[in-house]
């Protein structure tokens, strides 16, 4: 069990209870345009809960320095927090260890860092790197660049018409040239839950490599990077209740042995002459400067946080809400789902016919219903999807049913409009 | 130089938008004047026409228009693939379309979208997207 500094009303349940956990969030009980914030934008980026901020704010209060440098009590301090939050995305991620964890500015940070010092450093030109079409442009965009400088190929995996991870396409792909795998753990458009521990042990039999972009998978359901099987796995701490600015890459320690460091800095070295300079061991080697210290505890409160209810609890609760939402917004005339996986976590994307997906949204944001409009950073999906935006509705752990029903009234009540 | 903003079509339109009581009857009135809105030759929806920083696709183009005594006016031919944004280019004509070319750059629209409450009550990017169209006219203008 975790240890909280500050017990939450949610806490004392033993059942998952909804309405204390919005207690938990101050920005849930605010107004827009005068009506309750009815928020289904966490996909993009979830509230923070008391327990990060109040995490944040004692640390700067009681407990801040730079850390790994100081000789004083203060700088120990510090540093003891910041590698207990590193041991904290460990135990939560299920690595061995916790050099195994490499803190990082968030997931495109995480996956850019994979591109630079793994791709760019060992692949050789006519190497191929598959990406899942449905990826959003962080886990496409540096395999690109990667491919750019190494003279490798990205070749996109494709998915069905419903948004499911092709399997059998992604067999038919694999040959003696593909050296990396990239998907996504879930889609942050379709909501699907790609099949990776499928992907991994496929991927692995032909010697390559998997990343996983972990971004939207490690917010909705337990995550073990061993059982999974995985190479890299990448979260950001923002979408799981913790700050911006930090996040973490999961990398198999032989892996990041081999690897080269990302950034030049203080911290990331073992001895420096002008001469030349050799590397710290991993996870110091990929963390030059100064690192983003409260933002680790901030991110290290929110994983104790949710894990305070189980991963399980979280899930249960949140599909219970997408499938009401699936179910109310099927029944409406003329919207068409977009992603209708048999497994899929909290995020509805949908079209409406004789609508545009910003016109939906403007008129549902007067109804006080946050939810986004657009191609949702993954271009190469919308083209898939026959479709140039979509507006999207996601859902997290203190979603309500009430909340389902606010987004399909308010959309319906704009189509009426829009007619 | 400062050209008055007044005419009858944007009276009625400054009148309509402080009699309605909230933003959903005044986006539903923005929708309904974009349904008046000229469907645009879908040959002239190129990249070259298309304005850059709207939340939809926005495409835009001027026609000169000479008068008896020789003076050039602009028309403004724009559409967009959603509803709002094709009430609030509506707006924007009416506000500019058959000006003087000349006094394109002198009319305050910042001010009259402001009269209408458009500048505050548009979320950031929608509110870019308008003033991106604005630019484009002013432009257009000046070309």
């Amino acid at each position: 069990m975790s240890v909280l500094t500050s017990p939450t009303a949610a806490l004392t349940k033993t059942r998952f209870d909804v309405d204390a956990v919005r207690k938990d969030f101050p920005i849930l009980g605010t107004a827009v345009h005068g009506k309750p914030l009815v928020f289904l934008d966490s996909a993009a980026s979830a509230q923070k809960p008391l327990a990060v901020l109040d995490a944040m704010d004692r640390m700067y209060r009681t407990a801040y320095a730079n850390v790994h440098r100081g000789i004083y009590t203060l700088s120990d301090l510090a540093t003891g927090r910041y590698e207990a939050a590193r041991e904290t995305i460990r135990r939560f991620l299920g690595a061995k260890d916790a050099s195994e964890i490499v803190l990082t500015s968030g997931g495109t940070d995480s996956l850019n860092l994979v591109a630079r010092c793994w791709a760019q450093a060992f692949l050789k030109p006519g190497d191929e790197i598959l990406v899942c079409e449905s990826e959003h442009h962080s886990n496409i965009v540096p395999w690109q660049i990667a491919a750019e400088a190494t003279g490798a190929k990205v070749r996109p995996i494709p998915v069905t018409d419903e948004g499911v991870f092709d399997f059998d396409a992604f067999t038919d792909m694999l040959n003696p040239k593909v050296k990396l795998v990239a998907v996504a753990h879930m889609s942050n458009v379709l909501g699907t839950i790609m099949p990776i521990k499928r992907i991994a042990a496929a991927t692995h039999a032909i010697g390559a490599k998997i990343v996983v972009d972990g971004c939207q998978g490690a917010v909705h359901q337990k995550v073990d990077v061993v059982d999974l099987g995985v190479d890299f796995y990448a979260i950001t701490g923002h979408k799981i209740y913790g700050p911006t600015g930090v996040g973490a890459l999961y990398g198999r320690r032989e892996l990041l042995d081999a690897m080269p460091p990302y950034k030049g800095g203080g911290d990331m070295i073992e001895t420096v002459t002008f001469e030349r300079s050799t590397w710290a061991e991993p996870p110091a080697r990929f963390e030059a400067g100064t690192p983003m210290i409260v933002e680790a505890v901030g991110l290290a409160a929110a994983i104790d946080y949710v894990e305070s209810f189980g991963m399980e609890a979280l899930h249960a609760h949140e599909t219970d809400v997408l499938d009401y939402a699936t179910t109310l917004l099927r029944a409406i005339p003329g919207l068409r789902i977009i992603g209708t996986a048999p497994d899929k976590g909290g995020v509805i994307s949908f079209t409406v016919e004789g609508a545009h997906p910003s016109d939906i949204a403007t008129l549902l944001d007067q109804r006080g219903v946050a939810v986004r409009a657009g191609h949702h950073c993954a271009q190469p999906l919308m083209v898939r999807m026959g479709v140039s935006a979509t507006t999207r509705a996601s859902f997290a752990m203190y979603s309500t049913r009430a909340e389902a029903e606010a987004l399909a009234q308010g959309v319906e009540r704009a189509m009426a409009l829009l007619r | 130089m400062d050209v008055v903003t007044q005419s009858a079509e944007l009276d009625d339109l400054r009148d309509t938008f402080g009699f309605l009581d909230d933003w959903e009857e005044r986006y539903a009135y923005i929708i309904d004047l974009g349904k008046g809105l000229p469907e645009m030759d879908e040959a002239l929806k190129t990249e070259a026409t298309k304005v850059r920083g709207c939340t939809s696709q926005v495409w835009m183009i001027g026609r000169e228009q000479v008068d008896d005594a020789g003076r050039v006016h602009l028309e403004i031919v724009a559409d967009s693939d959603a509803h709002i944004v094709r009430g609030l280019i509506r707006i924007l004509t009416m506000l500019y379309s058959g000006r003087l070319k000349s006094e394109i750059a002198a009319i305050d629209a910042e001010g009259f979208l402001h009269e209408l409450g458009l500048d505050q009550h548009l979320s950031p990017s929608r509110r870019n997207g308008l003033f991106s169209m604005v630019e484009r006219i002013r432009a257009l203008g000046a070309s």
